[in-house]
C-alpha cells in the first residue's frame, strides 16, 4: 500500500463543515447567477420581498404607530368618522370598511396569514409528494399501484368543491387548511410528476453502485434518490403556494374559514354589506385585497417559472 | 471442476427474464439472458468476457456482483475473509460483508457518479455504508485511493463535482470507489468503451497495474478484442447466453476453434495493409434469445453446421486440448 505523506494530511485539516458550507454557498451563487438571467423571476422575487416587508410591518405599526382601539384589523373602530365605509384619507390610507375597521391594517395583517398558509401548505405537499414519489418509484409493485391509483382519484376531485364539503365536517383554521390542502396536492398530481422523475433516477448506474457498495434501501433513497429530486420538488413547492393562497381566498369569501382576518374575509365583508359592485367610490374595499391575492399568487408562480428554467437545463435558452 | 485455488467458481449459472404480453400481462416466454454457463476465475488472474451486444455479458457481470439474483445455478466465492460462499444464497449481514469483497465498475462514467455528490462523498460512500474506520481514517483512505488512481494532487479533486471532471478522470474516480474497500474481485463492465481512444490506454494501464499491486482479479466485460487481449489472462466468448469458447488469451487468438470465435477474431482490423487474411463468414443476424430451440445456439448463423448440429442439443463446453475449451460438435 502507498504511504500517505504528511503534506496530504495537512491539506485536509480544514474542518469538514467549513468545506461543505463553502460548496453550498458556491452552488448557491452559481444558481443565483442563472436565476438572475430571468427577469420574470426577479420581478416575482421582488414582489415576494415587498409582501414579506408588509407582513413584518404590521406588528411594528400596531405597537408603535397605530392606536390599537382604532386600527385593530378585527375589532378596531374609528369613532371620529361618522359614516363607514369611508374613502381613503390621511388617517386611513386605504379608507375603512363597512364595520369601521382600517383597510390597510387588515391588508397587512392578512399578508402574514396568506404567507404562512401558502408556505406551510407547500411544505406539507412537498414532504408528502417527494416521500411517496420516491418510495413508489423505488419499490414499485403494490406500493406503487396503491399510491398512483390514489393520486388518480385525488386529481379528479375539484379542490375548492371538496374543501367546501370538508369544511362542513372539519372546522378549518389556517393550520388545518394548510394541512388539508398540502395533503390534497401532495397525494395528487405532484406525486405523479415526482415519481416519474424518480423512475428515471432509479435506473442510473450510481444507484447500482451504491447498492454494490452495500447501501441499504433507505441509504439509497435518502442519499441518492431524494437529493436528486429536490430541485423538482422545490419548483412544485412554488406552484403549491399559489394554489393554497387562492384556495384560502375562495373559502374565506364563502365564509367557511374560522380565522380572524384574511384577504378573502376582506372581500367577503365588502360583499356581505353590498358594496362589492357598488361603484368606483367603494373600490378601496375590495381592490387592495383582490390585488394582493393576485400579486402574491403570480409572484410565486413567476419565481417557479424562473426556477424551472434553472433546474431544467433543457429549457435554458442558450 | 476444481474447487481449490480458484477465486470464483461459477456452476450452471442461469438468468431468465419473463416476457409478458397481452391485457393481463401473461408470461409469453423467457429471455434466456444467461443460459447454463460455468467457468472459474483463478486467484489473481483476469477473465475477459467477450461477445456482441445482447449476448448476456453484462447480465453475467451483474449476477457476479449480486446486483441481480440468478434463476438457477451457483456462484462460489472462495474468499480469505469469508470462506467459501454461494452468492446466490447469502442474505443480510453476510451480503453486506460480501459487498466489501466484490465491486463493480460501470461502463458510463457520466452516469455512474451521482451529480450532486462530491468526489469525496462518492469514493467514501462504500467505507461509510460499511462502517469502516472513523472519519479521519476514511478521509486518509480516500486521499490514498485518489492518489493511487492518478488523480493528483488528491486534495484538489476531493471537493469537486463530477461535472467538473473529464470522462477519463470520472472513470478513475469510479475505479477508486470500487477499490476503496479492498475487494478481491472486481467486475469491470466495459470500463473503457465510453472513453476517448487517447485516454483509454491510460485507464487500462492503471487497471492492470492496480490489479497486480492490490491483488485483484477482474471479470473484464468487453466487446473489444484488443482490450481483452491487453487486460486478460483468459478470454471467454459468449453467444446468446452461452459460453462458446474459453481459453488462454494468446492461445485463443492464435488458434480460435469455434466458428463464431473465428469470425469474431477475423473481423478485428490488422494495422498492416500488406498482410493478407481470410475473412471468415457468418450468415444471418442474431437470433432471438426468447425460448431458443433445443439445438446449437449458433446453428442459424453457422456455415459448418449440419443435420447433426440441428438435431442435437447445444454442444457441451469440452476441453479440446491444453485447457482450451469449445462448445462445438465440429471441432
Amino acid at each position: 500500500m502507498v504511504e500517505i505523506t504528511q503534506t496530504q494530511l495537512t491539506e485536509l485539516t480544514e474542518p469538514m463543515w467549513r468545506i461543505r458550507l463553502r460548496l453550498l454557498s458556491r452552488s448557491f451563487i452559481e444558481n443565483w447567477r442563472l436565476f438572475k438571467e430571468y427577469p420574470i423571476g426577479i420581478i416575482g422575487l421582488g414582489i415576494i420581498v415587498i409582501f414579506g416587508l408588509m407582513a413584518l410591518a404590521h406588528p411594528i405599526l400596531m405597537k408603535y404607530v397605530w392606536e390599537p382601539r382604532v386600527y385593530d384589523p378585527v375589532i378596531g373602530y374609528d369613532i371620529s368618522i361618522l359614516a363607514h365605509p369611508s374613502p381613503p384619507s390621511s388617517t386611513h390610507l386605504l379608507g375603512t370598511d363597512p364595520l369601521g375597521r382600517d383597510v390597510l391594517s387588515q391588508l397587512l395583517y392578512g399578508t402574514r396569514f396568506g404567507f404562512s398558509l401558502g408556505i406551510s401548505a407547500a411544505l406539507v405537499s412537498v414532504i408528502v409528494s417527494t416521500t411517496i414519489g420516491a418510495l413508489s418509484a423505488y419499490y414499485g409493485g403494490l406500493v406503487d399501484v396503491i399510491f398512483m391509483r390514489l393520486a388518480d382519484v385525488v386529481i379528479m376531485l375539484p379542490f375548492i368543491a371538496i374543501l367546501i364539503v370538508l369544511s362542513a365536517l372539519i372546522e378549518f383554521n389556517g393550520f388545518s387548511l394548510a394541512l388539508v390542502y398540502g395533503l390534497l396536492v401532495g397525494f395528487g398530481g405532484q406525486t405523479i410528476v415526482i415519481k416519474s422523475q424518480a423512475l428515471s433516477i432509479k435506473v442510473k448506474p450510481y444507484i447500482e453502485a451504491a447498492r454494490a457498495a452495500g447501501g441499504s434501501d433507505w441509504h439509497i433513497i435518502f442519499t441518492h434518490l431524494i437529493p436528486n429530486l429536490m430541485p423538482l420538488s422545490f419548483l412544485y413547492m412554488m406552484f403549491t403556494v399559489t394554489g393554497a393562497v387562492f384556495a384560502e381566498a375562495a373559502l374565506s369569501f364563502f365564509g367557511l374559514l374560522n380565522i380572524r382576518m384574511s384577504w378573502g374575509i376582506m372581500i367577503n365583508t365588502a360583499q356581505a354589506a353590498g358594496y362589492l359592485l357598488a361603484g368606483p367610490e367603494y373600490l378601496h374595499l375590495m381592490l387592495p385585497a383582490g390585488l394582493a391575492i393576485t400579486l402574491l399568487c403570480s409572484s410565486f408562480y413567476m419565481v417557479g417559472r424562473a426556477l424551472d428554467e434553472v433546474v431544467n437545463p433543457r429549457l435554458r435558452q442558450r | 471442476m476444481d474447487e481449490n485455488g480458484a477465486l470464483v467458481n461459477v456452476i450452471g449459472l442461469e438468468k431468465r427474464f419473463a416476457v409478458s404480453a397481452g391485457v393481463f400481462s401473461r408470461v409469453k416466454g423467457y429471455i434466456h439472458a444467461v443460459d447454463d454457463i460455468s467457468f472459474d476465475i483463478p486467484l489473481g488472474r483476469s477473465l475477459g468476457l467477450v461477445g456482441e451486444s445482447g449476448c448476456g455479458k453484462t447480465t453475467t457481470g451483474k449476477l457476479l456482483a449480486r446486483l441481480m439474483d440468478p434463476t438457477a445455478g451457483h456462484i462460489y466465492l472462495n474468499d480469505e475473509l469469508m470462506g467459501r460462499i454461494d452468492l446466490a444464497e447469502i442474505r443480510g449481514q453476510e451480503l453486506k460483508i460480501f459487498r466489501r469483497r466484490v465491486q463493480i465498475i460501470f461502463q458510463d462514467p457520466y452516469e455512474s457518479l451521482n451529480p450532486r455528490r462530491t468526489i469525496y462523498d462518492t469514493v467514501e460512500e462504500p467505507l461509510r455504508v460499511q462502517g469502516t474506520g472513523i472519519l479521519v481514517e476514511r478521509e486518509a483512505r480516500v486521499v490514498q485511493l485518489l492518489e493511487l488512481v492518478g488523480l493528483t494532487p488528491a486534495a484538489s479533486f476531493l471537493f469537486r463535482f463530477p461535472h467538473e471532471l473529464s470522462g477519463g478522470q470520472r472513470q478513475r474516480v469510479a475505479i477508486a470507489r470500487a477499490l476503496v474497500v479492498n475487494p478481491a474481485f472486481v467486475v469491470a463492465d466495459e470500463p473503457t468503451s465510453m472513453l476517448d481512444v487517447s485516454i483509454r490506454i491510460g485507464v487500462m494501464q492503471l487497471m492492470s497495474e492496480l490489479a497486480e499491486r492490490l491483488n485483484v482479479s477482474y471479470l473484464y466485460i468487453t466487446h473489444d478484442l484488443a482490450v481483452a487481449r491487453y487486460m486478460c489472462h483468459e478470454i471467454a466468448v459468449m453467444y446468446l447466453g452461452k459460453i462458446v469458447e474459453q481459453g488462454e488469451t494468446e492461445e485463443m487468438i492464435k488458434n480460435p476453434l469455434h466458428p463464431y470465435t473465428q469470425a469474431l477474431f477475423s473481423a478485428v482490423p490488422i494495422p498492416n495493409p500488406r498482410r493478407d487474411r481470410v475473412a471468415i463468414g457468418i450468415k444471418g443476424g442474431v437470433s432471438a434469445p426468447i425460448d431458443p430451440p433445443q439445438r446449437c445456439r449458433f446453428y442459424d448463423r453457422c456455415l459448418v453446421g449440419d443435420q447433426f448440429c440441428h438435431d442435437n442439443d447445444h454442444p457441451p463446453l469440452e476441453d479440446k486440448g491444453a485447457g482450451h475449451r469449445a462448445a462445438c460438435y465440429k471441432v
